[in-house]
């Protein structure tokens, strides 16, 4: 696929940079020593077991869960308790949930235009062209006034992924965007995911679709109990995985697709 | 395995069209049934005919006392001849027109306010001039003081900063900025005794103080400004006990649990006889207003528990979305949280409003004298007593239509703000 990106990211500046991020629940620690560096353009693909800590990670990036330890610097702003530096971060950074999460009350249009309208000030008629656009972008205009109970999982992933796309975000964290819908589903949400890494966005995908992986992620990275068990681009890391839990998490996976 | 061959389709036997056909499918589907429905039928009938009876063919509709109704039905004419008395209490005879026109008017206003459409400023609008007619024709001389004006500033300009000033233009918060400002600047003046004491008079009708006041209006304004206040407490109360700053839940749920454990008679004689005790003696504040305002405490702690349900009922999903999309709290919660979660309790919330709305003749306790209480004292007339059933039957049929209207308007939002919300 041509959206790879071919060059050496090296070069680029860090959007996201974690620094030695521990976390508790408790007494249980989710994350342990988590260091990461995301250049701009980025595309990272995170996998793991299941309670290995991957949507806490993503979600730390953008503060809905607090880390207790390290440093987390998303485009330039230390995360930290001061509610205005949390407000400017949330701005860039858009996120897919599993379940979605669109509002039930508003329509998909309302859902759309809700945050640039009140968060950006953006004047209502400039929100709903922007919103128009997007919805197009993810080929669903015709359903700009319906309500999300009355569309499809697949409609409403892909309306999610243009509503966090309507704050024109610097980067994109997708949580398990696919693994709530029906095999048939899966395929529409994920090209508007590849389309969307095509054009360059910043992204950090926590999913187990490793075609999706192999496609456009430049670097996939492998979880396990909090930890960051081993990191590569996506042929190394398919073909020659290092470590013994990568190695037994892609046997389990790779035998059901 | 089981037999899987297609079988040929038979329509279904058409007996259940029609009003015959209901029946005998609804009434008479089986011996049981059908001797049910039959005994249940004859009973009902007997008890509308006796009811009939009683309430039109015998009753007496004209009399000049009591004793003219005895040994007939209905006597009804208690209540043509009470009827004034029990609407509009010890209001004055000849002023009865003014009591009328605030029932209407407050009426009017909660017709309009039903309206979603108007749900916007106009509200505003509708309840700042229903309220002003109202209380000027029950009041017939209002007097605006100054701190009174001052007080509205400082409100209104609170208020309007807190919903507007995320949105709003830089012109329209300076405006805010100078309301509350003029009001805030205004009442220190005013307490400090520099700003002398003025106000505005309006007289046009004769002075009838709340101590005369009662019946229908008693009951309609008591019950209406009760909830209409409690609403947006109770709601705050509600947010404030999900609020992670420990002191405003600690503040919140002590509150609630405080007056949930109390009955309202017991915080009504509280308002009514301890409340004077604290305040510095020669203030007092109107006895109908004190019993305004235990309506107001005791219903918004009602109201909080019922708002909480529905903010529990919310999955976490939509708090994230709304967190992460960088909407504040005040956004996240009037354009997310609170749309959905009133939604889902708008049967409990009509349901504390109709309750409400009966137990507010409670304040005969405190000498306040509502359409129930009314009812009540026409009874006491020598001349006319021995006939409570036809007085309460009444008092019970007038609650039942307000009731029954709420009840009615209830599910008719459900419907409407539920529309194209679910498959
Ligand atoms: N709010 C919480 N309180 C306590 N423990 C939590 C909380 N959220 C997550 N955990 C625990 O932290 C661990 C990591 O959770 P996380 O959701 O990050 O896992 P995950 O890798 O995303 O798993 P999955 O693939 O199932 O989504 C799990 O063991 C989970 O039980
Ligand atoms: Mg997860």
């Amino acid at each position: 696929m041509a959206t790879k990106a071919a060059h050496d990211l090296s070069k680029l500046p860090s959007v996201i940079t974690l620094k030695g991020v521990n976390k508790w629940f408790g007494q249980f620690q989710v994350l342990t020593n988590i260091d990461l560096d995301v250049k701009e353009g980025e595309k990272i693909v995170v996998c793991g077991p299941s309670g290995s800590g991957k949507s806490t990670l993503i979600r730390c990036i953008n503060r809905l869960e607090e880390h207790q330890q390290g440093d987390i610097i998303v485009d330039g702003v230390t995360l930290s308790n001061d509610v205005k530096n949390i407000e400017a971060i949330r701005r860039e950074v858009g996120m897919v949930f599993q379940s979605f999460n669109l509002f039930p009350h508003l329509t998909i249009l309302e859902n759309l235009t809700l945050a640039p309208i009140w968060v950006k000030k953006t004047p209502k008629k400039e929100a709903e062209e922007i919103a128009m656009s997007l919805l197009k972008r993810v080929r669903i205009p015709e359903q700009a006034l319906k309500y999300p109970g009355q569309l499809s999982g697949g409609q409403q992933q892909r309306v999610a992924i243009a509503r966090a796309l309507c704050m024109r975000p610097k980067i994109m964290l997708f949580d398990e965007p696919t693994s709530a819908l029906d095999p048939e589903m899966v395929k529409e949400v994920l090209d508007v995911m590849i389309e969307l890494a095509g054009e360059g966005m910043t992204m950090i995908c926590v999913t187990h679709e490793m075609g999706f992986a192999r496609a456009v992620a430049d670097r996939v990275i492998f979880m396990d109990r909090g930890e960051i068990v081993e990191q590569n681009e996506p042929e190394e890391f398919f073909a020659n995985p290092k470590n013994e839990r990568t190695k037994l998490f892609l046997g389990q996976i790779l035998r059901h697709q | 395995m089981t037999d899987v061959l297609p079988r040929p389709q038979v329509a279904p036997p058409v007996i259940d069209t029609g009003v015959v056909g209901w029946a005998r499918k609804n009434l008479f589907s089986s011996w049981a049934n059908g001797i049910t429905s039959l005994v249940l039928m004859f009973a009902l009938g007997w008890v509308l005919l006796w009811f009939i009876d009683w309430a039109l063919l015998t009753a007496t509709f004209t009399a000049d006392s009591g004793a003219e109704c005895r040994g007939h039905g209905a006597c009804w004419a208690l209540i043509h001849e009470k009827y004034r008395y029990i609407f509009f209490g010890s209001f004055p005879y000849q002023q009865h027109w003014r009591p009328l026109f605030a029932v209407i008017t407050m009426l009017s206003m909660l017709l309009l306010s039903s309206d979603r459409r108007m749900w916007n400023t106009r509200l505003i609008w509708i309840w700042s001039i229903g309220s002003f007619i109202t209380f000027l024709l029950m009041f017939g001389v209002l007097h605006f003081s100054i701190t009174f004006f001052l007080v509205v500033a400082l409100v209104a300009g609170g208020i309007g900063y807190a919903i507007r000033s995320v949105i709003a233009q830089k012109a329209e918060l300076y405006a805010y900025y100078a309301a509350m400002g003029i009001g805030l600047v205004g009442l220190v003046l005013r307490m400090l005794g520099i700003l002398p004491t003025f106000g505005v008079t309006i007289a046009p009708l004769s002075y009838v103080e709340t101590g005369l006041w009662g019946g229908i209006p008693v009951t309609i304004i008591l019950a209406t400004y009760g909830l209409a206040f409690a609403f947006p407490y109770g709601v705050l109360l509600a947010l404030g006990r999900r609020s992670h700053l420990p002191l405003i839940k600690g503040l919140c749920v002590g509150f609630i649990e405080l007056i949930r454990g109390v009955p309202l008679i017991s915080l009504l004689i509280m308002a009514s006889v301890m409340l004077p005790l604290f305040l510095p003696s020669g203030t007092s504040i109107d006895k109908f207003l004190r019993a305004q305002v235990a309506v107001i405490l005791f219903a918004g702690a009602y109201i909080a528990e019922i708002i909480r349900g529905g903010l529990q009922s919310l999955p976490k999903g939509q708090f994230e979305a709304a967190d992460a999309m960088g909407l504040n709290y005040v956004q996240k919660t009037s354009l997310v949280v609170l749309p959905q979660a009133l939604r889902v309790v708008i049967p409990p919330l009509i349901n504390t409003f109709i309750g409400f709305f009966k137990d507010t003749s409670l304040v005969l306790i405190i000498g306040i004298f509502d359409f129930l209480n009314t009812a009540n004292q026409a009874l006491v007339d020598p001349k006319w007593a021995g006939f409570p059933g036809e007085v309460y039957l009444f008092a019970a049929f007038v609650y039942f239509c307000f009731c029954f209207s709420m009840s009615r308007y209830s599910k008719h939002l459900e419907v409407e703000l539920n529309k194209g919300t679910r498959r």
